[in-house]
């Protein structure tokens, strides 16, 4: 009896197993190449694709995606076909510094798309600059990044081999404080941020801004990202009677800190930069969520003739995830990455070594052209010279853009 | 004044969840000295199943309807929670019986990241946070300036209920003697005509049970949930479970009180709080555990 229990559950264990095996084994199948005679090149891609910040990253990935195999389609690198090579970082540093070395130990790996998060790029960019593969994201704020720890006073850069696509922090957050409190005329609010580089800095630069405009900070408050419960640090807020809150963090928080804050009788709107403008934060703020505010980088990609093009594309390949807040600045940064690879490599028999690859750092440097968010060029920092950064405001159940234009003007 | 009873009854809400979960640790701890960390992981089942009858079992007529929606919902959290405890027993955990007690601990942590992983893969958009139903009403009352949501008072009060519920089982029905029983002495309890194999399934379905509406409740509280919440949950169930003395069922209820308290608190008057109150609550472990290593109420579920 005991025999046969043991037999019977040995067979359920070498099942289990081989189901596990033969899962992975169907995950792992790649998709075919088009011509056989063509030598692989590989465009790398680094992004949360999985957990909380899932509904951003895919949206980058997919936008990546897309723009790899239109250019395969026509053919844009000749004698070569792109490749995507994907890591999902689940929006942690370490996680994508070990998505970073895994990609520079690949020699086909010649640009990265990514990261989501500033803290990830910290640990990402220098290990990617060592392999002198080039770094372009589409969403990373944080004015250290291209500018150094001081890039207040004296401005260096860091890393040549990192570009990004995404507006400034020092920007956005001012961008959104004289919003506040010039055109919505909300003249105090409490602060939370969730300690990451992004969070942080967005909120020490709406506080700059806001207080140079004669705003008050009636309290400011840290929290945990992962953290569900805000009912504490609300109560501690509410007596304080700010006219909004601002967050620095993303939508799992905001949302969550949202409905919480309206439920603790705190009934004033919250403003987020572009970690919450997404649609989870609709859907899960629920009608807490009406009149709440978000700023995003570059104009609204529905309201922009360029990115027309984009959309339809978009939706003619049927992904099963939108291309949310930062879709169409990534399908750009791949076709950067594109251009530069075809420009350096096209119909040559090259080997990808370091000299190709600092190649294609400097043709990404050169880059002057139309993308579907409009004019791409960088300055010497590695900076999109395109400025515009747009507010958004929840209208029933949808973000509308209420105000686009650039800081100062 | 009002900010402290504000708070106070912030932690009150915080600790019932807690409390509950912490339960299922500490009575199978009780019984069978394993931690079964897979604990959190049957909470977030528990939670899901609640979302997938609101959202695919019950036709719209009735979801709106929140006396006949929250039982249905609360009964298919709690049969999902305690037929993935019951399976995750059967098949992980009993064959190592009588292993050497790291195996089942390990197993244990393996169990976790399984569920964890079968949920993100498996349930429909599973790796998005989903949205989940208030069910009852999302307004609030305000007692001496005092704002309590509804869903507040739900929690404590079922959790409180239940919490006496189980007690009450453990104390005076048949099954809560021979629970005790094995708790005590495993092999003696078997001499006795104690099935024991069922006492320690039995032990895992009220835990699981009980988790389950934790996770509804959660879900309900937050009006989200995702495939990770079983994580932190789990921790600091546990947490509460050694605070107040693992294996004693009154004591993981006080614990899950007091860390929610010291939590909402440390939020309040300590500066940067709202950061750093999981460290202020992890002081307040390290120091009963300094001065009470057996936790704050140290008996096992022996003698309740």
């Amino acid at each position: 009896m005991l025999h046969a229990r043991a037999r019977v559950l040995r067979a359920v264990a070498v099942g289990a197993v081989l189901a596990l095996v033969l899962a992975a084994c169907g995950s792992s199948k790649k998709e075919s190449s088009g011509g056989s005679s063509n030598k692989i090149v590989k465009i790398g891609f680094i992004a949360p694709i999985s957990g909380d910040l899932s509904a951003l990253g895919l949206g980058m990935k997919n936008s990546v995606d897309l723009a790899i195999k239109q250019a395969n389609a026509k053919n844009k690198v000749k004698g070569w076909t792109i490749q995507l090579a994907a890591e999902d970082d689940t929006a942690k540093a370490d996680v994508g510094a070990q998505a970073a070395t895994k990609l520079s130990s690949d020699a086909a790996v010649v640009g990265v798309v990514g990261t989501l998060n500033s803290s990830v790029a910290q640990q990402v960019t220098p290990i990617l600059d060592t392999a002198h593969i080039v770094q372009i994201s589409p969403a990373n704020t944080n004015d250290t990044l291209t500018r150094g720890e001081n890039f207040k006073t004296s401005p260096a850069r860091p890393h040549p081999n990192y570009f990004r696509v995404a507006t400034l922090d020092s920007l956005q957050g001012a961008f959104a404080a004289d919003y506040v409190y010039k055109t919505a005329g909300i003249k105090s609010a409490a602060t939370i941020n969730d300690k990451k580089t992004y969070g942080q800095g967005l909120t020490e630069q709406f506080t700059k801004q806001f207080t140079a405009d004669g705003g008050k900070i009636t309290d400011a408050e840290t929290i945990n990202p992962g953290d569900k419960d805000f009912g504490a640090v609300l109560s501690k807020i509410k007596p304080t009677n700010p006219g909004m809150i601002f967050y620095g963090g993303e939508y799992p928080e905001a949302s969550l800190i949202s409905s919480q804050a309206k439920t603790a009788g705190l009934k004033v709107p919250l403003m987020g930069g572009d970690g919450i403008y997404d649609k989870t934060y609709i859907s899960v703020a629920g009608a807490a969520g009406e009149g709440d505010l978000a700023t995003s980088v570059g104009a609204p990609a529905e309201s922009l003739d360029t990115a027309k093009q984009f959309i339809t594309d978009y939706s003619a390949a049927k992904y099963t995830d939108a291309f949310s807040a930062y879709g169409a600045l990534s399908y750009d940064a791949a076709n950067i990455i594109i251009d530069a690879i075809a420009k350096t490599i096209g119909g040559k028999s090259v080997t990808l070594n370091d000299q190709v690859r600092q190649d294609i750092i400097k043709a990404v440097q050169a880059t002057d052209r139309q993308g579907a968010t409009g004019s791409l060029k960088f300055d010497a920092y590695g900076d999109t010279l395109s400025k515009v950064l747009t507010v958004y405001k929840v209208e029933s159940g949808a973000w509308k853009s209420v105000k686009v234009g650039e800081f100062g003007k | 004044m009002t900010q402290f009873v504000q708070q106070l009854v912030n932690g009150t809400v915080l600790g019932a969840t807690y409390g509950l979960i912490a339960l299922g640790y500490t009575m199978v701890y009780g019984i069978i000295q394993l931690i079964n960390f897979a604990h959190g992981e049957i909470f977030m089942v528990g939670a899901f199943a609640g979302l997938s009858v609101w959202k695919y079992a019950l036709p719209d007529s009735l979801a709106h309807n929140g006396w006949v929606a929250l039982p249905l919902v609360l009964v298919g959290a709690m049969l999902a929670s305690v037929i993935t405890a019951v399976v995750m027993e059967r098949f992980a955990y009993r064959p190592l019986r009588h292993a050497p007690r790291l195996a089942p601990l390990i197993t244990a942590i393996g169990v976790s990241i399984f569920l964890q992983e079968a949920m993100r893969l498996n349930y429909p958009n599973g790796r998005r946070q989903q949205a989940f139903p208030r069910l009852i009403s999302s307004g609030t009352f305000t007692a001496g300036g005092v704002t309590i949501p509804w869903v507040s008072v739900f929690v404590v009060v079922t959790a409180v209920g239940l919490m006496i519920a189980l007690q009450t089982f453990v104390r005076r029905s048949k099954t809560g003697k021979a629970m005790r029983a094995t708790s005590q002495d495993p092999d003696t309890a078997r001499l006795m005509g104690i099935d024991t194999d069922r006492i320690i399934v039995i032990t895992f379905i009220l835990g699981a049970a009980l988790a389950g509406v934790a996770g509804v409740m959660q879900g309900m509280r937050f009006a989200q949930i995702d495939f990770r919440i079983g994580f932190i949950a789990g921790l600091k169930a546990f947490t509460a479970a050694v605070l107040g003395g693992i294996g004693n069922i009154a004591g993981a209820v006080l614990g899950g009180f007091l860390l929610g308290i010291v939590e909402a608190l440390a939020t309040q008057y300590v500066p940067q709080g709202s950061a750093w109150k999981d460290v202020w609550a992890f002081v307040v472990l390290i120091l009963v555990l300094v001065f009470r290593p057996q936790g704050l109420l140290h008996e096992r579920v022996a003698r309740t």
